[in-house]
């Protein structure tokens, strides 16, 4: 009796012990925000959510890599919870939509072989990365478009996503759901995109795709303000330099640069009260502006790609940009 | 040698923990979704189990058999297992963040698991020594972690796949597991 109960809580006093210890020396910091989450969230490590455990699902909440309802057990309730905890940021970051980096549809993109699984992207992917000879390409099954819960994609009859940008709450799930990671979240305001994601050098482009990025760099060229950067043979437009002046849709021998702002473009009109100072004939990218020195200045509406530029420089702010006559103007 | 390379055969495959002694099918359900989270666990599971069947040996050998007090061995074992993976899931965290990161957030799955327990009993059980029981330990949890971690790339695929609306959820994924059993039981008999 008395070995039982001596062993046995003796066992327990060094394990209780022992306990107090650690957790007085090993004590460890965590994010405020984690624990507050993980509060609400039901601590049984069920594991249905995908993650592990309680702790590692409210760290992902916390990053924002999973969504906040992603706990089947807690139900509405925790959700409203952690979305308080959560809520302060979602409501400052830019507004962005998601958009498809990939023209290469079916009369585009070359095919290595012909698939017959399960029509689904991320099961093609797991076989040789697909069956299109790009290895970057969209495959076309429509994952993104069963992820999207709010209908904002529709598959074209070419077999490339279509994001209706109205719809799109860009709350992320086709760009976790597309297993080529084509998709990306971009800011709206912004309608001018590279949409090709291959790195592959350009004369392997061409063979494998008749609408992909060669990496020729002539868009790079022909940007007056700097805005494309070269990246391992893919050309990529950093959206808070570029003023979408279409320059480069023009030049890009592929067509592979969309331009949803195609005849859609302001342009500048200068006011009578214009002093001739000329600070806008030096920043205009296409020569559209003209007058003598002191004198007003004139803008040629064929001429002028409205980027802003001159609107932006003019010291007196005489120069408006106006919408295009006849044609509905969009926000810029 | 021979005999200790027998018992690793034997415990990963012949009778593996999950497959063929049915220990441990919780976290085999429940963390099996990503291949990455099984593999993180299984790491996790072989840390705690091969310590734990240290630490359980010496506690029988040098507490509960000198006391005679070897009825009270599974509670005895439980408070230490539990105790042991809080004790080390709190030196990880502080010392080593990035262990941490990979294998501390399975730890307070597992501290009261059956596989756990399960091996720390049979190594009583079966008179093991010190060497053979840790050993033993070991490949058990190795093959713990084989079959989490072959049934979450099945199921990878499966979640991928049109399963019939029946069968859909937890159905296809014990029929997969039953599958999966089935073909480990191929190996019965190749370690008496």
């Amino acid at each position: 009796m008395w070995q039982a109960v001596l062993g046995l809580g003796g066992l327990g006093m060094a394990a209780s012990l022992s306990l107090v210890f650690a957790s007085k020396k090993f004590a460890v910091e965590v994010d405020p925000k984690v624990q507050a989450i993980l509060e609400f969230l039901p601590g049984a490590n069920c594991g249905g959510c995908g993650f592990p455990g309680c702790s590692a699902m409210a760290e992902a909440m916390a990053k924002g890599s999973a969504p906040i309802t992603g706990c089947p057990v807690g139900g509405s309730d925790a959700v409203k919870r952690i979305a308080e905890i959560l809520g302060v940021e979602a409501g400052t970051r830019d507004a962005v939509v998601a958009r498809v980096l990939c023209m290469g549809g079916c009369k585009s993109a070359v095919e290595k072989s012909r698939y017959h699984g399960i029509s689904d992207c991320r099961a093609a992917t797991m076989i040789s990365g697909g069956s299109k000879a790009c290895g970057y390409g969209c495959l076309g099954f429509g994952t993104c478009e069963r992820a999207c819960p709010f209908d904002a994609i529709t598959m074209s009859p070419d077999g490339l996503p279509v994001i209706n940008e109205d719809k799109c709450t860009s709350c992320g799930n086709c760009v976790a759901a597309c297993p080529k990671h084509i998709i990306k979240l971009l800011p709206v305001n912004k309608k001018v995109t590279v949409c090709c994601s291959s790195h592959d050098k350009g004369a392997v482009v061409k063979k494998k795709c008749s609408v992909g990025c060669i990496g020729c760099s002539l868009c790079q060229k022909a940007c007056p303000f700097d805005a494309i950067e070269m990246d391992r043979f893919l050309a990529r437009i950093i959206p808070e330099k570029c003023r979408q002046c279409g320059l480069c849709v023009g030049k890009c021998p592929t067509h592979v640069i969309e331009d949803q702002l195609k005849g859609l473009r302001p342009v500048a009109l200068i006011h009578e009260a214009c002093n001739g100072c000329a600070e806008c004939v030096k920043v205009c990218p296409v020569a559209a502006i003209q007058g003598q020195p002191g004198q007003l200045h004139v803008v040629d509406p064929a001429k002028c790609v409205g980027c802003r530029a001159c609107a932006d420089i003019c010291p007196i702010h005489v120069i408006e940009m106006q919408p295009k006559t006849g044609k509905t103007a969009v926000k810029v | 040698m021979t005999d200790l390379l027998l018992l690793i055969i034997s415990a990963v495959l012949v009778n593996n923990f999950v497959l063929a002694r049915f220990l441990g099918i919780c976290p085999f359900l429940g963390v099996s979704k990503k291949v990455e989270t099984a593999l993180g666990m299984g790491m996790a599971v072989i840390f705690v189990i091969t310590v734990s069947s240290v630490v359980t040996f010496l506690v029988q050998k040098y507490l509960l058999s000198p006391l005679g007090i070897g009825y009270l061995q599974t509670i005895a074992f439980i408070l230490i297992i539990a105790a042991l993976v809080q004790f080390v899931e709190m030196v990880v965290q502080k010392t080593s963040p990035a262990l941490y990161k990979a294998l501390g957030i399975y730890l307070p799955l597992i501290s009261t698991n059956c596989a756990v327990l399960g091996v720390a009993i049979l190594n009583v059980q079966k008179e093991f020594s010190f060497v053979e029981a840790t050993v033993f330990g070991f490949a058990a949890s190795v093959g713990f972690t084989l079959a989490l971690v072959l049934f979450s790339g099945i199921r990878e695929r499966v979640a991928l796949a049109r399963v019939p609306d029946l069968f859909k959820g937890t159905p296809i994924s014990l029929i997969t597991a039953g599958l999966l059993s089935l073909a480990f039981m191929g190996f019965a008999g190749l370690v008496k």
